[in-house]
């Protein structure tokens, strides 16, 4: 996790030099915004992933001797078919046309994505299924 | 149905395959990250073909002073469109989506992406957006005609008015999800699920692109869908962000989109960066020269990029000229990195001109012309010159068109033996590959000059006695070389469809771990891994007469577990062969697996960099 952490740290902390040199050779502030988002995109995760790195034996996939062994077992529970993220999908388009077009779509598109939201969440708790 | 997924230590007999939905039931519900991936691919590559269309359309109203092919308001929507349909959703796509959906967990041994069914919702709202945006068209008001860029104040409810430009906007913000979903994705897919042993510092160059792009694509494109907001509110309920007369200000839609803009050109480059790093590494038969120098320069352009935005607005007058300049001439340093380093990845190898090295060698070529062309327009007195000229037209599609198609087809024929299980016909590929690389400059190389003469770029006519026709004319030559290109790769796939040549698993003998698997892959990916002892642990097993040199020395006594295991280990070498040959690995078009004599020239270098 420190090389993670220690990639995001270098990035934001890139961002945050350029920003306050930005701000005050320019004094403009749509571009010192955006560059100190960019500074605590990089800081956020990267301070949290080097946290946790002092708090945890490095990962098999973090030791260059790690042993094939010493990762097997389960990765994770995967899930290999779901109708809902189309339906999802479908939905957000609805929704958006009717910012084009202002219509009904807008309710329908809600009123789906609301079933294919709780339909992940079940499919989620009881293992999934299509 | 979910799976729990679990990672073998060794050989393991295949499992017999799920029973899940087939055709159109798989391809809907499907949350494989193959499925997903080729999905992306095609239609990513569908969409290249109706931009590339409207290029055609575009270069043949210009092949004759006073042309009258289309209108002037129809000229407006093909450029915009064919430069709003290539950028969002063939070139980014094609690689986040396509690309490093398939090949990112091969690459680290993961069974899948951190986050499947996030994944397949990321390619339903890209594809949602991408008709939305072409349905454009058929309104009455016609598609956006605003430019790729949509500047305010053109783009405002009074200019452009009509249901197009809303489509456009309403098909970004979507695609931007789904863009910004993929980059989460990626990102914990490779924090979280690479095989043990393969270190951050193992990972192909290829997935430390890919990793370096999605964190790119989770500053820029949350800016993007920002300013997309503010532009639909300023068009629907009166308020005045980017316009005067409410006291807003224009220039700042320029700030917001090109802070998300000039970071999207290296979002749709990095990636290429990467797959031609890893093809030209295979084909030269040697390890990637200067690995952690690629690693470095991959990051300094991340960075740099979006410390650049404002040299797209030089003319506005607007921005501190001094800084942004010299932050765009920065860029120059770590790209001048990787070219060396490509170059040294050559240098001495035992190269073969496969298809895909042909591409990546073109890559080469091509971008180092647009990429020094972009140092001219750094400089602000040149670019107060060549601003909005067919000047720069040129030197974007030479970066951009010798990154993403020359990378793209370079990656596409490299990895498609993985996609399918089969070869692509070479001579063909070859044959695509001259065409697109001379019709490349027969048709960019005019614009430079053209641009040079003063010729403004967004114009659908010019008056006879400009003396523009001779080169538009050699310009529109050469696009129509790179159609019959494009069209000779079709056939290309074509026929691989028809009369399949079976690739085997490892058909270029290369090196990183998609290869180690069966191609096409099984379902989560991998029954065996290989150890990993370095960044090219397929090559590390398939060539046992070139040890690992070490970076790091083994474990000495006091680690009794490990010194256990490795007494207990199988020789699961001796086993990966057997089972390789078995399957069939060599193929007989590529490279050669046997072992090269001694002496063989590149041999020296061989091993870790």
């Amino acid at each position: 996790m420190k090389a993670e952490g220690t990639v995001l740290l270098v990035i934001g902390a890139f961002f945050g030099v350029v920003a306050i040199v930005y701000w005050f050779w320019s004094g403009e502030t749509s571009g010192t915004a955006m560059l100190t988002g960019a500074f605590l995109l990089g800081l956020l995760p990267g301070s949290y992933y080097l946290w946790w790195s002092r708090r945890m034996r490095p990962r098999p996939e973090d030791d260059p001797h790690a042993e094939r062994e010493e990762g097997a077992g389960v990765v994770g529970a995967f899930p290999s078919s779901s109708i809902w993220p189309f339906v999802l999908g479908l939905s957000a388009a609805s929704v958006g046309l009717a910012l084009v077009f202002g219509s009904w779509t807008a309710i329908v598109g809600f009123v789906v994505a609301a079933a294919a939201v709780i339909g992940v969440i079940r499919e989620s708790r009881r293992g999934g299924v299509v | 149905m979910t799976t729990l997924v679990t990672r073998p230590e060794a050989v393991v007999e295949p499992p017999e395959e799920a029973h899940g939905p087939s055709g159109l039931v798989k391809w809907i519900t499907s949350t494989d990250h193959k499925v997903i991936g080729r999905s992306y691919t095609i239609t990513a590559f569908l969409f290249f073909l109706v931009a590339g269309s409207m290029a055609i359309i575009i270069r043949t109203q210009l092949a004759s002073p006073d042309n009258t092919i289309v209108s002037q308001h129809v000229y407006n929507e093909l450029f915009t469109m064919h430069g709003s349909v290539m950028l969002y959703l063939f070139a980014g796509p094609f690689a986040f989506g396509g690309l490093a959906n398939f090949i990112v967990p091969l690459q680290i041994g993961a069974p899948d992406m951190a986050f499947p069914r996030l994944n397949a919702l990321s390619y339903w709202l890209y594809l949602s957006g991408g008709i939305i945006m072409l349905l454009g068209f058929v309104t009455t008001s016609g598609a956006a005609d605003f430019g790729w860029v949509a500047y305010a104040p053109l783009s405002n409810s009074i200019n452009t008015p009509g249901a197009g430009p809303d489509m456009w906007i309403v098909a970004l913000v979507l695609t931007g999800f789904s863009a910004i979903f993929t980059g989460v994705n990626i990102c914990a897919t490779v924090f979280y699920l690479r095989a043990p042993g393969l270190t951050m510092f193992r990972m192909s160059i290829f997935t430390w692109n890919m990793l370096v792009t999605a964190i790119l694509i989770l500053i820029a494109f949350p800016v993007l869908t920002a300013a997309l907001v503010m532009l639909w509110c300023d068009r629907h309920i009166g308020s005045h962000i980017f316009t005067v007369a409410g006291g807003g200000v224009p220039v700042l839609w320029q700030n917001l989109f090109w802070f998300f803009g000039h970071p999207e050109v290296y979002i749709l480059a990095l990636p290429y960066f990467g797959a031609v790093t890893d093809v030209l590494a295979v084909f030269s038969r040697k390890p990637v020269f200067g690995y952690k120098g690629m690693i470095f320069a991959t990051i300094a352009i991340a960075a740099l990029s979006t410390s650049v935005w404002a040299h797209h607005m030089f003319t506005t007058g607007t921005v501190l000229l001094p800084f942004f300049s010299i932050m765009s001439y920065l860029i120059a340093v770590p790209t001048g990195i990787k070219f060396f380093n490509w170059i040294g990845t050559m240098w001495r190898g035992s190269i073969t001109f496969n298809t895909p090295m042909l591409f990546a060698v073109g890559f080469l070529v091509v971008f180092l012309f647009g990429g020094v062309t972009g140092i001219f327009l750094a400089s602000p007195p040149v670019d107060f010159a060549m601003h909005d000229t067919y000047f720069v037209v040129a030197h974007f599609h030479e970066v951009l068109f010798g990154t993403v198609v020359f990378g793209g087809f370079s990656a596409l024929t490299y990895w498609y033996p993985k996609y399918t299980g089969r070869m692509l016909n070479d001579f063909l590929g070859k044959i695509s590959f001259w065409l697109m690389f001379i019709g490349f400059w027969v048709t960019f190389v005019p614009q430079y000059l053209l641009g040079e003469a003063g010729m403004p770029r967004r114009i659908a006519e010019y008056l006879p006695n400009m003396g523009w026709t001779t080169l538009n004319r050699v310009s529109t030559a050469g696009a129509y070389m790179l159609f019959l290109s494009v069209a000779v790769m079709l056939v290309n796939f074509v026929e691989a469809w028809r009369r399949p040549i079976p690739a085997g698993d490892n058909p270029w003998d290369a090196h990183t771990l998609e290869w180690a698997t069966s191609s096409p892959p099984p379902h989560h990916n991998f029954y065996w891994i290989p150890p990993i002892r370095s960044e090219r642990p397929v090559w590390d097993h398939y060539h046992p007469e070139h040890p690992v040199e070490r970076e790091h020395p083994p474990r000495t006594g006091g680690d009794e577990v490990a010194a256990a295991r490795s007494t207990a280990r199988p020789d699961s070498r001796a086993q990966f062969g057997s089972a390789a040959t078995a399957r069939g690995s060599v193929n007989p078009e590529g490279p050669s697996h046997e072992p090269r004599a001694a002496g063989d020239p590149g041999d020296d270098h061989e091993g870790q960099s």
